[in-house]
This record gives C-alpha cells, sequence and structure tokens, in this order.
C-alpha cells in the first residue's frame, strides 16, 4: 500500500532495507544461535547516518521525526528483531537527554550518540520494579557536588556495550513516585558494573544485563531535569518509544509473512503448491491483513506525533499494543504454514516467533497498555459527560 | 592531494536473469537496473584511499541519461563528484570504444593519479575495460588486486590474484587498479551523501565535448561486432532418480563406471 | 546508428520485449517502444518473425586492411618453466582454425630461460615458435608482457592471436589489442572462421551465461580472443606406437627432433626499464589437484550446511581422483577459500564428470560449469534450477547420498 511517504521517507527506508537485506539477513541465524552482540552491524548503522535520525542537526542528528523513526525500525526488524531493538534502545537511552536534558547535556551526549560513536541505554526496571515502576529502589543521595548512586537495574538491554545511561533513581524516598529521578551516568563511572549476559528466548543478538550502582558518585550536573522528575521522564520516554516497539511488530510480522507466503508458493503437496489449498490461503489472508492494518496504525499514530499534540499517551499505547499482538499470532501462524519446516531452525520463522513474544512484554507490557488506554478513556468520558 | 577517478557502469541485475528452460528465453520480468557490483569495491578502495593519503574521488561512467541513477547512488557512498558520458553516439560501443571515450575523458578532467575499476561487470563479464583504458592512458596498471599499500606517495605495492595464488607488484603512479572483491568490505552508503548526490549537478559530457568524430565512438568506433545472439545450447535430456540413498548410490557408481569404460 | 524498427511490418507479438537483454524494448497500447541503451546486440532481430527489426548496415569507415602474413598466434603461457594446459589446448584449436584458412601456426613464448619448452610448442601444433626471454619477463607482469607481445605482433604481423582467460591473459590482452588497435573477445567458448572474409567467429557467454554472443572483428587485424581454458581440446601428440600417424589438421613428428622453426627474439620494448615490478608470490594455492586441470569435480554448496562438511566432498573427491569446488554461497559462508570458487565469478571449469552436491544452480554458478561432460545433481529440492542442466540428477538428501556413494565405491574398489 502506498502510505505517501515523501521521497526523502522512502529512501530513509530503502537505506534501512539495504542495511537489513547485506548485512543483517545474512548473518542473522548466526547472531541469534551465538548470542553475538551485533557491533558490525551497529558500526553499519553509524555509517549510514541512521544513529541520529530522530536527534537534532545541531546535535550531529538528522532531526527528523516520529514517522521517519519507525521506517527504519520497521525495516531493520524485517532482518532481525535483536538487532533492531539494540540500536532501538539506544534511542531509548538518549530520549530522556532529548526531552529534558540541559543545553550542557546535549552537548556533550547527543552528538556520539548520533554518530554512532556511542550507544545509548536506558535503566528503569528493578528486580521488584517492572510493570510497578513506582516500586524502585535503587537510591541517587545528594553529596555536595556529587551524587551516589547505589542499586541495581534489571534486565538492560546494552547494559555493558553502551557508553551512556540514563537510569531513574528515588532521590527522595518520602516522595514516592515523586521522589524519583533520573540521571545520565556513563559506563566508566565509578562504582558502576554489569552482571552476568542473560540467557534469553528470542532477540538473542541483543545484550540484556543487570547494571550494579555500588557508591556510584557522579556530579550533580548529571540530574537530568529537575529531582523528581524521573517518573514523568519515563513516562513521555516511552510515549516515545511506543509507536517504535509497534514497528519492530510490524516489520518482523511482515518478513514472518513472506516467508510463509514464499514457502507457500514453492512447497508441494498432493501434486500442487500448498498456497492453493484455501485452509493455508485465509491463514495467510488473516495474517496480511493484521500486518497492513498495524501498519496504518502505526504510520497514523508517528504522524500524529509528528504534529506535536499535548497529550498522546493513549495513541502512543495503542500503537504498541495492537501490532506487538498482530506479531505474536502472525509469526505462530507463519510457523503453523510451514508446518515442519517452519520449526526447524533452518528456517527463519521459529526465530521470529521467539523474538514476537518480547514485543508484547518490554516498553510496558500489552497488560500496562490496555491500563494505560482503558485509564485514558475514563477520563476522556468523565469530561464528555 | 591524489586525484581519483573510479569507472563503474550501470548493469542489468543478472543474478535475477533466469533462462527459460522450455524456450530458452531470458525470463526478466522486473529486472532494475544496478551498480556492477564489483564497481563498489573500487569506489570503496578509492574512499579508503583518500581517508588515507587525501584526495579527490570523482566517478566516471558511460551509458544512457539513466546511467546518471547509477553515479546518484554511487555518490551516496561518499565520493566527491561524477561525470556521465551520454550520448546517441556512444550506443554501442565495445570495450575499445568504451575505454577511448573513458580515456578522453579523464584527460579532459586533467588526468588522475589513481584510477580504480571493478574487475568486470556482470553483464559482459570481458574484464577489458580497464586494461584498455590504462594502454589507452599508457600508465601501467595492475589488474585482480586484493590489497594495496602505499610504499612512498608515488608508489603503490598491489596484491593481485593470479592462477597460482598472489603476487606482489610494485606500480608507480600514476596508474590504473582493477579490484576483486577481496580487497575490502563496502561500507553502507549515508543518508546524508544520498540527500546531497541527490541534488549533486552531474555534468553530460557528449561527443562535441569530448571532441570526437562520430565514426571513433560507439558502434561505429568499435573494433568488434556482435554479429549473432542465441540461447546457450541445450543439454542433453537429463534422468532424475528418487529412491533410498543406498540405491541411488549404488545405480550412480554403476553409471560412472560405464561412462568411465566408454 | 540505431536499431531500425518498420512499424507497419510489426504484429506486436512481443517476442521481441521479452529477450531484450536490457529491457528497453517494451510495448505500449499495442505499439513497440524502443528506449535509449539499445547497444544494437540484435537479439531482438533475431527473433521477430515479420522482420519488423532491422540492424543498421554497417557504414565500414575503413576498408578492410590486407590479410596478414603470419598465421594464428597462440600465446603459449608458462610459469615458472611450466606450461599453463590452456596453452596446448588453444594450438589444438588454432591448428584447426589454421587448416581453414590455410595459414601457418605459431606460438609465442615469453619467459626467462624456457626455451625447453618449446619442443612441446612444435609437437603441440605449432609450426613456429616466437620465443623472447629476459629476466623482465621472468614473472608475470602486465606492462612487460603488454610489451613484449605488442612488439612482436607488430613486427611479425600475426592475423589471428589467441590466448587463455586465465588471471594472466586476461589482465594483459587487453592491453596489447587497445595498443594495437584492434579488436578483443574476452573469454570465447568456441571458434569458427568464416571461410570467405577469413573471419573469427568469436563465440563467448553473456549476462551471466544466459545468451551466447558470437562476435567478429570485421576491420582490424590481428583478430585477437582470450578462451577459456579446458573446453578447447589439445593435439594428441604421436606416442612411439603410432609413428607418422596424423592427428588433427598436420601431421604431428617423430620424438623430440620435431620439425619447425624456433625463432628468438630480441625485444627493444624490454630495453626502457617498465614502472611497474614484480616483488615476489605472496601466497601459493594449494590444491590436491588444481581445478582447470581436474578431470573430476565434486563441488558443493549451501546445502551443506556448515564448514566440516567439506570433508565430505573431500573424500568423494579423492576416490575419484578429482577436485573439489564449492558455490560462492559456500565460499561467502566462509567454508572453502575463494580460490574453488566455480562460476561467474570464480573459475570455469569444464571437466569430464562434474558432480554438484548441495547446490541450486544459481545462472551465475552455471555459467561456471555447464560446459563439463557430464553432470550429476545431487540436491533434494527437485525443483532446483541445476536438475535442469544435469545430465542425472539424484533427489534426495546430501548428507545421505554421499555417504552412501562413497561406501559404494569404497567396497568397489575393495
Amino acid at each position: 500500500m502506498d502510505y505517501l511517504l515523501t521521497e526523502e521517507q522512502q529512501m530513509l527506508r530503502d537505506l534501512a532495507r539495504q542495511i537489513t537485506n547485506e548485512r543483517i539477513k545474512p548473518i542473522r541465524a548466526e547472531l541469534d544461535e551465538e548470542e553475538t552482540f551485533p557491533w558490525d552491524i551497529m558500526n553499519d548503522l553509524a555509517q549510514a547516518d541512521l544513529c541520529g535520525t530522530v536527534i537534532p542537526e545541531e546535535y550531529g542528528g538528522l532531526g527528523l521525526g516520529c514517522l521517519e523513526n519507525v521506517l527504519v525500525l520497521e525495516a531493520l526488524a524485517m532482518g532481525c528483531v535483536g538487532v533492531a531493538t539494540t540500536y532501538a534502545a539506544s534511542f531509548l537511552g538518549a530520549y530522556p537527554l532529548l526531552l529534558y536534558g540541559s543545553e550542557d547535556q546535549k552537548q556533550k551526549y547527543l552528538p556520539p550518540i548520533a554518530k554512532g560513536e556511542a550507544l545509548a541505554a536506558f535503566a528503569l526496571t528493578e528486580a521488584q520494579a517492572g510493570s510497578d515502576a513506582g516500586a524502585i529502589q535503587a537510591t541517587a543521595v545528594k553529596d555536595g557536588d556529587f551524587y551516589v548512586l547505589n542499586g541495581a537495574k534489571q534486565w538492560i538491554t546494552n547494559a555493558g556495550e553502551a557508553e551512556i545511561y540514563t537510569v531513574i533513581a528515588v532521590t527522595d524516598r518520602v516522595k514516592g513516585a515523586r521522589g524519583a529521578s533520573a540521571l545520565v551516568l556513563e559506563k566508566s563511572d565509578p562504582g558502576v558494573s554489569f552482571g552476568k549476559k542473560e540467557k534469553k528466548m528470542g532477540i538473542r543478538a541483543s545484550t540484556t544485563r543487570e547494571m550494579i550502582l555500588e557508591e556510584a558518585r557522579i556530579p550533580r550536573d548529571r540530574l537530568i531535569s529537575k529531582e523528581g522528575m524521573g517518573f514523568i521522564v519515563t513516562m513521555k520516554t516511552l510515549d516515545n518509544a511506543r509507536p517504535g516497539a509497534g514497528a519492530l511488530a510490524v516489520g518482523l510480522a511482515q518478513e514472518a509473512l513472506d516467508e510463509a507466503a514464499a514457502f507457500a508458493k514453492e512447497r508441494h503437496q498432493f501434486g500442487v503448491p500448498i498456497i492453493h489449498f484455501q485452509a493455508v490461503q485465509h491463514l495467510l489472508a488473516d495474517m496480511a491483513t493484521k500486518v497492513e492494518a498495524a501498519r496504518a496504525l502505526v504510520y497514523a499514530v508517528a504522524r500524529y506525533i509528528d504534529t506535536r499534540p499535548k497529550d498522546y499517551t493513549k495513541v502512543a499505547a495503542m500503537s504498541k499494543l495492537f501490532p506487538t499482538d498482530m506479531a505474536m499470532q502472525v509469526t505462530v501462524d507463519a510457523v503453523q504454514v510451514m508446518g515442519g519446516h517452519g520449526y526447524m531452525r533452518e528456517y527463519p520463522v521459529e526465530k521470529m516467533m521467539r523474538d514476537a513474544k518480547i514485543l508484547q512484554i518490554y516498553e510496558g507490557t500489552n497488560q500496562i497498555m490496555r491500563n494505560i488506554i482503558g485509564l485514558a478513556l475514563n477520563k476522556e468520558y468523565s469530561k464528555k459527560k | 592531494m591524489l586525484k581519483i577517478i573510479v569507472c563503474i557502469k550501470q548493469v542489468p541485475e543478472t543474478q535475477d536473469v533466469r533462462l527459460d528452460p522450455v524456450t530458452h528465453t531470458l525470463k526478466r520480468e522486473g529486472i532494475k537496473s544496478i551498480i556492477n557490483p564489483f564497481d563498489l569495491y573500487a569506489v570503496e578502495e578509492a574512499l579508503r584511499v583518500k581517508e588515507a593519503q587525501g584526495g579527490k574521488v570523482t566517478l566516471l561512467t558511460m551509458g544512457p541519461p539513466q546511467a546518471e541513477e547509477a553515479l546518484r547512488e554511487a555518490l551516496g557512498y561518499g565520493p566527491d563528484a561524477a561525470v556521465l558520458l551520454s550520448d546517441r553516439a556512444f550506443a554501442g560501443a565495445d570495450t575499445w570504444a568504451t575505454a577511448l571515450t573513458l580515456g578522453r575523458a579523464i584527460e579532459k578532467l586533467g588526468g588522475a593519479d589513481l584510477i580504480f575499476t571493478g574487475k568486470q561487470a556482470i553483464d559482459g563479464d570481458t574484464a577489458q575495460v580497464g586494461p584498455m583504458l590504462a594502454a589507452i592512458l599508457n600508465i601501467p596498471f595492475v589488474a585482480w588486486a586484493r590489497k594495496l599499500t602505499f610504499t612512498d606517495n608515488n608508489r603503490l605495492q598491489v596484491e593481485r590474484m593470479m592462477d597460482h595464488g598472489y603476487d606482489a607488484v610494485e606500480v608507480e603512479l600514476p596508474a590504473l587498479i582493477t579490484v576483486v572483491k577481496e580487497i575490502n568490505e563496502p561500507r553502507m552508503p549515508s543518508f546524508k551523501a544520498k540527500l546531497k548526490a541527490k541534488k549533486e549537478p552531474i555534468p553530460v559530457w557528449g561527443l562535441n565535448d569530448l571532441g570526437f568524430q562520430p565514426e571513433q565512438v560507439g558502434l561505429a568506433g568499435s573494433f568488434t561486432q556482435v554479429v549473432k545472439v542465441f540461447p546457450p545450447p541445450a543439454r542433453g535430456q537429463s534422468e532424475t532418480w528418487e529412491g533410498p540413498a543406498p540405491e541411488l548410490a549404488a545405480r550412480l557408481w554403476q553409471r560412472l563406471k560405464e561412462m568411465g569404460r566408454s | 546508428m540505431s536499431l531500425i524498427f518498420y512499424a507497419e511490418k510489426c504484429t506486436a507479438c512481443g517476442q521481441c520485449v521479452d529477450v531484450c537483454p536490457f529491457g528497453i524494448l517494451r510495448l505500449e497500447g499495442g505499439a513497440l517502444s524502443i528506449a535509449e541503451g539499445c547497444n544494437l546486440c540484435g537479439a531482438c532481430v533475431e527473433v521477430c518473425e515479420p522482420e519488423a527489426l532491422a540492424l543498421p548496415e554497417e557504414e565500414s569507415p575503413s576498408p578492410r586492411p590486407e590479410v596478414p602474413p603470419d598465421g594464428v598466434w597462440v600465446f603459449a603461457e608458462q610459469r615458472h618453466g611450466e606450461l599453463a594446459p590452456v596453452a596446448l589446448e588453444l594450438l589444438g584449436e588454432a591448428s584447426r582454425l589454421a587448416g581453414t584458412l590455410q595459414a601457418p601456426v605459431a606460438a609465442v613464448l615469453l619467459g626467462d630461460k624456457v626455451d625447453h619448452l618449446a619442443p612441446a610448442l612444435l609437437t603441440g601444433g605449432a609450426q613456429k615458435v616466437y620465443l623472447a626471454e629476459h629476466p623482465l619477463l621472468a614473472e608475470f607482469l602486465e606492462e612487460s608482457y603488454a610489451a613484449a607481445l605488442t612488439e612482436l605482433a607488430q613486427k611479425f604481423q600475426p592475423e589471428i592471436i589467441l590466448a587463455g582467460a586465465t588471471y594472466a591473459g586476461r589482465a594483459f590482452i587487453p592491453r596489447v589489442a587497445a595498443a594495437l588497435k584492434t579488436g578483443l573477445t574476452a573469454d570465447c567458448t568456441a571458434f569458427a572462421i568464416d571461410p570467405e572474409k577469413r573471419l573469427l567467429l568469436q563465440t563467448r557467454p553473456a549476462f551471466g551465461g544466459n545468451i551466447m554472443a558470437t562476435i567478429i572483428t570485421p576491420r582490424t587485424y590481428p583478430q585477437m580472443a582470450t578462451a577459456r581454458p579446458g573446453v578447447f581440446k589439445a593435439l594428441k601428440p604421436a606416442s612411439s606406437g603410432e609413428a607418422g600417424s596424423i592427428t588433427g589438421q598436420r601431421p604431428v613428428p617423430l620424438n623430440n627432433l620435431v620439425a619447425g622453426e624456433i625463432i628468438r627474439v630480441e625485444l627493444e620494448s624490454l630495453k626502457t626499464s617498465p614502472q611497474s615490478r614484480f616483488i615476489k608470490t605472496v601466497a601459493e594455492i594449494k590444491e590436491r589437484v588444481p581445478l582447470g586441470a581436474a578431470e573430476v569435480i565434486v563441488c558443493g554448496g549451501r546445502g551443506l550446511k556448515e564448514a566440516k562438511n567439506i570433508k565430505l566432498l573431500e573424500e568423494l573427491a579423492d576416490l575419484l581422483g578429482g577436485a573439489v569446488g564449492a558455490t560462492r554461497g559456500a565460499v561467502d559462508a566462509g567454508w572453502i577459500p575463494y580460490a574453488h570458487q566455480i562460476g561467474q565469478t570464480g573459475k570455469t571449469v569444464a571437466p569430464k564428470l562434474y558432480i554438484a552436491v548441495g547446490l541450486s544452480g544459481a545462472a551465475q554458478h552455471l555459467v561456471g560449469m555447464q560446459s563439463s561432460d557430464f553432470i550429476v545433481a545431487i540436491n533434494k529440492d527437485p525443483h532446483a534450477p541445476i536438475f535442469q542442466v544435469a545430465d542425472m540428477g539424484l533427489v534426495g538428501d546430501l548428507f545421505d547420498i554421499v555417504p552412501a556413494l562413497i561406501q559404494e565405491i569404497k567396497k568397489d574398489k575393495g
């Protein structure tokens, strides 16, 4: 379908597809099998200027919007969601700075991210604080011109590989959620270390580790915005990232559909290609319809966000919820279309099915997405009465 | 400041070309034009030399007006400038007439210290234009390079591929080098360079710009002439066997032995 | 000059659109349109039944010069005093062509201390050997070799020059052709003579082997071509038991007292020092049996799945006294060095027996092996294109069939 993309947007998407086809697809099975961090591909993305899509030009980026971001993410997810997650997680780490950073912080941290010289990461989750972000335990205590951080952040994408971390920690225990603050940490800061590499079901090219803070002493000017803004910084960061998660789902599901449909045309049973059977056609028809519906939603929300509306929390949640649930169904069906072949690691769809699952979980589980949407509806309809 | 010129060619993506087994016609639905894949290695090597030694990389191609697309695409990898040689009179050029035209354009560009080409183009597979161009410009050249090292500002050590292995040869600049794909891994294009490439003015030089007479170039200026094009000869009727592996293996070996005796 | 189109004869059948290798012909609303980029290859003219398409008459800007006196030359490639097999293959072919032309055959031998090779060239079909020995020719160097052959050709005026399409041949022969201002056809797989016009008809594959083209050099001399190793047949040298027998076009003399002339030439062109120099051989490719010379090749593709399975091919190749080849896919995967690559971007081979194992048969691979005498394909996908060119196809898992075949051969050979 034609989504009326500008020439520049098509160019950007085609460039990301070129990286997918030439660099990611040839090695995605190996990256998955060996759980290798995709540094070569990150360097390719840097070379292509894609590490700075949403970072303003004055900080060395391309200064593009949410729609361009989702176009790139969709294209990369057609190659490998593990790689695309690594790439997207860097933006997740950069958003707090982009949205709330001081001029000095932006000058210092955004250019290396935009040029792809440094990866970023976002450190929110803890052992006891997942969906309940208000329950975080990590602390940042002011000590003269410094903050001293203690605690452990769990399942941090890019941990250990990234140079720049935005960390959410409690600066005032008494204030609850309003007592959390966002701070920038560098990999080389004293007291920063990383735990073991997690063994995951999918997205195995991406790195997920614990980030351990032991008396991590950092200058005061690492605080992003003001004390107590941590929760708001987090919510806004996730609002901006969620269409991206939806885009990963669309790219992944499209690729699964492409694989399944191509297989169905080649695979002969009872003397004909199996795509001739209605049972298979109907599966493929549902898959294709869902992919297109999800894509339309993601693009529409991204375009809406690019108009800089005041509040887009609800639609951002929708743009993550629907596509990621869709990707799970479509990848399961892709395996079904391909039967025994689909289940074998020799074919790429079993990996896609494993990769799809995380999309329903990370950046806010889909249950939390429904909560967010439900809450927004409750508010909207109270106003209307 | 090295003056580096890379000669590239726009070719049909022959990987997708399939021969219809029955009719022996080319099935080429939706075949698009691409930059000859080997030329991307030449572009990359030129960029690496520029990054290491300083210089300017200029792309040069001869082709129909749409070959401009190939130049713009190649500019996306980072070269500084491009020139298109296009004229109806250039059409149908063989390798000699192509090399002659490229050579004149290089002279018009003020010559070059280093000229790169891919080892061959995937449509014609002749690998002749590079060496002929070197002859026309009367500069030394090395074919099938897989590694370049500057021994001083004016001297290049080249490792080149041969039937027996790899040789190292030294060559004085100006020189022409044709590269094999072992030489490097081409980078990805950059978005900023692509944006710039879109707007970059690309001069188009024709017959008069290069001071040729029509009979010197194109088909008229070619020394060779295609007289016939036909599908490759069909192979003999093939047999296909299916069945348990040991049985297939036994039958095959039996057959090979019979052949060996005949 | 452009393609001639007689619109009134056109039936809009679309045949020409299908065959145009450049995709520049299009049927729009029943009318044929010809876009720019036609190089007058003539593919459309061949298929146009109503003769609505025609090639422009060649306007010959200069009349063809007089036929040069020195017949058919073969560049006798050697390295370190060892002849490349293609040299004798081309002498065989040259003898055949020279028979039609009633012209002599000469070999050109360049090198340093290589005169011991001359007798083999004379028994191989040459009546004359031009021998140029010089330290600068000890190792192959584009510049020196091109200068040497150019000088010889200018001096002795051959009608035709053939050379092997080896790495060396394809590197320096174009330079010679350009210096002599004559045409050159690369990588030919067949030659013939148009006896009336004394034209060398040079046939070669193009477009990744999907079409064959016959090319002539109508206006200039010498007519030059490089030819694929392994395609042409060397003359069978007479053995002692068949003294006086005739092979090929001409009598082959007995033993070492070969008839024919060895002409030593002092080259002027090597007296000036070249702008390039040979330093050293960095690495020799060690093949158990060189691919180019192997009578049996076992070639594997991506179907092998892992580097270690190359062993399976090696075992089979050893049993058959052959060499191992690989597709680009297997080479790109890093399972086997590039030197083993067969196909458009690798080597071209034409063994007696070619066993294709776990490779689908992409057009670019087929180009490199389809002139093999007998092709066996082993692949589990019955629709794989390799079966289209195979003389014998075995549908099944290579990991079952190849070990079974190895067993079978071992059993048989005891």
